[in-house]
C-alpha cells in the first residue's frame, strides 16, 4: 500500500541525493517527493510517498536512520492527516469551451491565476484524487500543460511532529 | 597559530591518535604531501595502487581497533580506492579517506582529474563530506572519525578541494569541545523489558546456539560471550569474521557456520530452538534458503544497527545496542545449565563427520591446500596474524588455520575482494609490528596487488606469504565443476615464476611441491629476516567441502565425495 512519510533533515548540500540515492539502492520506488524549508532552521522536511507494505517501510526508516544527516522519520499513514497536491494547469481557451472550463474551476474550487485571450492558467489544491479528478474533466477541454508539486502531508490536531531531542533541542554529542 | 589548510589536516590526525597512514600523492593533494614533513609522528606508507592504500588502512584499522587512514589524489587516484572503500563498508570497518578534490571554483566543470568522490561513494560510505572551504576542515574531521569509530563502524570519506588545503587561517586552535551532530545517534539502548524477555528465550531452551559475529570483536565483548557460553552451556557457531571471538579450541566453540561451514554447525544451526544471533548479520552465505533456515527455533537478535534486525531474517526478539552493555545485562540473569544432551547430539554429529576430513588423508605425495594451512597453523603461534585473500584458499584457510584470540584474523567477508590478502596484511603488521604475520592468498588473487610487494621491500617490513597456486582461479573453477558441467572457461591460469617475483623484489622466494617440504618451508620463512614469498603448488582440482550451494538449505552439503579421495577428479 502507499505509505506517506515524512522526513526531517539537516539543510545541507547534497541531502536530498543521499535520500534519492538510499531509495534507489534498496529498491524502493518514490511515488512522489517534495522537500521544503521548515520554521527551524537548518531543517528542511520532506514528505515521501512510498509503496509497500508495513515491513518494508519499516525496514525503509531503519535504513533512512542511518543517514547521518536524517533527524526524524514519521510515518503518517494510519494517522489522522491533512495531505495537499498542488497543480497548475494550462489550458487552451481558443474553442467553444471556454465557458465549460470557467463552471468547472467554480465546482471544484480552483482558481484561474492567469489568462490571455488563448489561455487560463488554472490553480488547484486540494487531495490527490480531487486534483486527479479536476484533470479528467479538463482533459477532453485542451489542456496545454500541468504541472503537480506531489503530496505535503501534516497530522491533524495541536501536536507537532517534531521530537524535542531530534530537532529543535541540539544534541551534544561527545567524543568518546 | 597560522596553519594552511594542508597543515590542519596533520594537525587533525595527531589529534585523533594516527600514527600511519597510507596514501598515494598527486597533483590535488600536494599541499597535503608538502605539509606532511611537520608532522614527523606520522608514518606514510608509500603503496604502489591507491587500492593497496585503501586495504592496508583497512587492515590495520582490523587488527589494532583504531581508525585507518588512507589518502589519495582527486580523480583516478580517488577512484582506485573505490573497491577498498567497498570493502570496508561491507565489513564495517572504520577506516578514513582523505581524498583531494580540484579546486572549489572548478568543480563541476569536468577540470582535469575532477571526480564526483562523494556523489560515487554515498552507497558504500557510511557518511561523507565535500569539504570547500579551510574552516571546514577540522570539523568533518573530528566528525568523520567520530562517525567512522562509533555505533556501527564504517568508512567515512572526506573530500578536500585543493584551495581549501592551501588557504590560511591566521590564529587557528584545535577545537576539543563536544560537537553537534543532530541527525546521528548511534547509541540507542534496548528495553529493560525485552532483555527479560530474551532471557525467558534462553532459560527455557533446551537446544540454544550462539551465532557469533564480527560485531562481538566490535565490541570487545569476548569476555561477556565467554561467560554466557559457559554459565549456559550454551554452544557458539561463528561468522567467517566472527574468528576469534572465543578460542577456536574451546569446548564450546563449534567452528564456522554457512556454505562451507563446518557439518555439525549447520546441522546443529537447523535443529536448535533457539539462535542467538550476535553482531552477525544472517548474509545469505550463512543462512541458505531462508525458507528452511533453522524453522524450528526461536530467534534473537542483538545488534548496533536497527536495521539489521528483521532484515534478512525474522525475528522473536530484537536488541539494539551495543553487544557488550547488552551482554553484561544478560549474564547475571541467565541460569547455569548443563544442557548435557544437545552438547552431546553436537558433538556425535561432529565425530561423525570428522571421518571424511582430508586431514585425514595420509601423505600420498600429492601437496593439498588443507595441509599446507593446517601445518601453516601447527607451525605458527596463537599470537600470529592471518590475512587472506579471496577464494577456495579463504575457506581452506577458516577451516584449518584455527584462530584462538581476537583481531588475529583478517579477511574480506561481506564484499569478497580479491586482492585484499597482501596490503590488508602489510597494515596488519603495521597494527602490531612485533607479531608474525601471514597472508594466505590464491594464485589470482595474489597477483592483482602484487605490486604491493614493492611497497613491502621498501618499508622493510616483514609479511610472509603462502601462495597457495592451483593454477586456477579455484573457487570460480570449483562452480564450473559442480554446476557448469566442468566447462573451464576462463579460470585456468597461468602465473609468473612467484619465487623469481620475490626475487625480483629483492625478497626470498621458496617453492614448495610436496608435502613432507611444508614445515621446512614455513620454518625458513620464519628464520629470514625480510618478507617470504611461498609458492605452494598444490592439487589444481580439489573443491572446498562441504558446500551449501547458493540457495540450497542449509543441511543440504555437498559433502567431499569419498573419505579417502585421491583427487575429485575421479569422483
Ligand atoms: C575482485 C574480484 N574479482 C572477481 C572475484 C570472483 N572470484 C571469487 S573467488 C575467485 C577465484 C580466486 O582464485 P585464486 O585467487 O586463484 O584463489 P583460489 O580460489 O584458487 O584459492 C574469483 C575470480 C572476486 N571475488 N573479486
Amino acid at each position: 500500500m502507499l505509505h506517506t512519510l515524512v522526513i526531517l533533515v539537516e539543510d545541507l548540500p547534497g541531502v536530498l541525493n543521499r535520500v534519492a540515492s538510499l531509495f534507489r539502492r534498496r529498491t524502493f520506488n518514490i511515488e512522489s517527493l517534495t522537500v521544503g524549508h521548515t520554521d527551524v532552521d537548518g531543517i528542511s522536511r520532506m514528505t515521501v510517498t512510498v509503496e509497500g507494505d508495513d515491513h518494508h517501510i519499516d525496514r525503509l526508516t531503519h535504513y533512512l536512520y542511518k543517514l547521518v544527516n536524517i533527524i526524524q522519520i514519521e510515518d503518517l499513514t494510519y494517522k489522522q492527516v491533512v495531505k495537499r497536491d498542488l497543480a497548475l494547469i494550462k489550458v487552451s481557451t481558443v474553442s467553444d469551451k471556454r465557458s465549460e472550463i470557467f463552471q468547472m474551476v467554480e465546482v471544484f474550487r480552483a482558481r484561474i491565476i492567469d489568462v490571455t485571450n488563448q489561455s487560463v492558467i488554472v490553480e488547484i489544491t486540494g487531495d490527490i484524487e480531487k486534483i486527479d479528478g479536476f484533470v479528467e474533466v479538463l482533459k477532453p477541454l485542451g489542456i496545454i500543460e500541468m504541472v503537480r508539486t506531489g503530496s505535503v502531508a501534516m497530522e491533524r490536531g495541536p501536536d507537532s511532529l517534531f521530537h524535542a531531542e531530534n530537532g529543535y533541542q541540539e544534541l551534544t554529542q561527545s567524543m568518546n | 597559530m597560522k596553519r594552511s589548510g594542508a597543515q590542519i589536516v596533520w594537525e587533525c590526525l595527531v589529534r585523533e591518535g594516527v600514527e600511519v597512514v597510507f596514501g598515494y600523492p598527486g597533483g590535488a593533494n600536494l599541499p597535503i604531501y608538502d605539509a606532511m614533513r611537520g608532522y614527523p609522528s606520522i608514518h606514510h606508507v608509500l603503496t604502489r595502487h591507491e587500492q593497496g592504500a585503501a586495504h592496508m588502512a583497512d587492515g590495520y584499522a582490523r587488527v589494532s581497533g583504531k581508525v585507518g587512514v588512507a589518502i589519495a589524489t582527486s580523480g583516478p587516484g580517488a577512484t582506485n580506492l573505490v573497491t577498498g572503500i567497498a570493502t570496508a563498508h561491507m565489513d564495517s570497518v572504520p577506516v578514513v579517506f582523505i581524498t583531494a578534490q580540484v579546486s572549489s571554483k572548478l568543480i563541476g566543470y569536468d577540470a582535469f582529474q575532477e571526480t564526483d568522490m562523494t556523489g560515487i561513494t554515498i552507497p558504500i560510505t557510511k557518511h561523507n563530506f565535500l569539504v570547500t572551504d579551510v574552516y571546514e576542515i577540522m570539523p568533518a574531521l573530528r566528525e568523520a572519525f567520530y562517525i567512522a569509530r562509533s555505533g556501527r563502524p564504517g568508512p567515512v570519506l572526506v573530500d578536500i578541494a585543493k584551495d581549501a588545503q592551501q588557504a590560511l587561517i591566521d590564529n587557528w586552535e584545535y577545537d576539543h569541545s563536544p560537537f553537534k551532530m543532530r541527525g546521528y545517534r548511534p547509541n540507542m539502548r534496548p528495553a529493560p523489558s525485552s532483555i527479560h524477555d530474551a532471557v525467558d528465550l534462553i532459560n527455557h531452551s533446551k537446544r540454544p546456539l550462539i551465532l557469533a559475529g564480527h560485531g562481538i570483536l566490535m565490541s570487545n565483548a569476548m569476555e561477556e560471550l565467554r561467560v554466557i557460553t559457559e554459565k549456559g552451556n550454551i554452544p557458539v557457531a561463528i561468522t567467517i569474521l566472527g574468528k576469534g571471538v572465543l578460542p577456536a579450541n574451546h569446548r564450546l566453540n563449534l567452528g564456522m557456520m554457512g556454505m562451507h561451514g563446518e557439518a555439525w554447525v549447520n546441522n546443529a544451526i537447523q535443529e536448535a530452538d533457539l539462535l542467538l544471533a550476535f553482531g552477525m548479520r544472517f548474509d545469505d552465505r550463512v543462512t541458505g534458503n531462508l525458507n528452511t533456515y533453522a524453522v524450528n527455533a526461536k530467534k534473537v537478535h542483538i545488534d548496533i544497527d536497527p536495521s539489521e534486525i528483521n532484515k534478512n531474517v525474522k525475528v522473536d526478539i530484537g536488541l539494539v545496542g551495543d553487544l557488550k552493555e547488552i551482554l553484561g545485562q544478560l549474564l547475571p540473569l541467565v541460569e547455569t545449565q548443563n544442557r548435557v544432551d544437545w552438547t552431546d547430539h553436537i558433538a556425535e554429529m561432529k565425530g561423525n563427520v570428522s571421518v571424511r576430513d582430508i586431514q585425514n588423508l595420509p601423505d600420498n605425495g600429492h601437496l593439498y591446500a588443507a595441509h599446507v594451512i593446517n601445518d601453516l597453523w601447527r607451525f605458527t603461534s596463537t599470537d600470529t596474524v592471518i590475512t587472506t585473500d579471496v577464494g577456495q584458499h579463504q575457506m581452506w584457510a577458516a577451516q584449518y588455520y584455527h584462530i584462538d584470540k581476537p583481531h588475529k584474523w583478517v579477511t574480506s567477508g561481506g564484499l569478497g575482494t580479491m586482492g585484499f590478502g597482501l596490503p590488508s596484511a602489510i597494515g596488519a603488521k603495521f597494527a602490531t609490528p612485533m607479531s608474525e604475520v601471514w597472508t594466505i592468498a590464491g594464485d589470482g588473487g595474489f597477483q592483482m596487488t602484487a605490486a604491493e610487494l614493492s611497497t613491502l621491500a621498501q618499508e622493510g617490513i616483514k609479511v610472509n606469504i603462502a601462495v597457495i597456486n592451483n593454477g586456477f582461479l579455484g573457487m570460480v573453477r570449483q562452480w564450473q565443476e559442480f554446476f557448469y558441467d566442468k566447462n573451464y572457461a576462463a579460470t585456468p591460469m597461468k602465473s609468473p615464476d612467484f619465487v623469481k617475483l620475490a626475487d625480483a623484489h629483492g625478497l626470498k622466494g621458496i617453492r614448495v611441491t610436496q608435502r613432507s617440504q611444508v614445515e621446512a618451508a614455513i620454518r625458513e620463512a620464519q628464520a629470514t629476516e625480510g618478507s617470504v614469498v611461498i609458492d605452494f603448488k598444490v592439487e589444481q582440482e580439489d573443491s572446498v567441502y562441504p558446500m551449501v550451494a547458493s540457495g540450497s538449505d542449509l543441511q543440504d552439503m555437498i559433502r567431499r565425495p569419498r573419505v579417502l579421495v585421491e583427487t575429485p577428479k575421479d569422483s
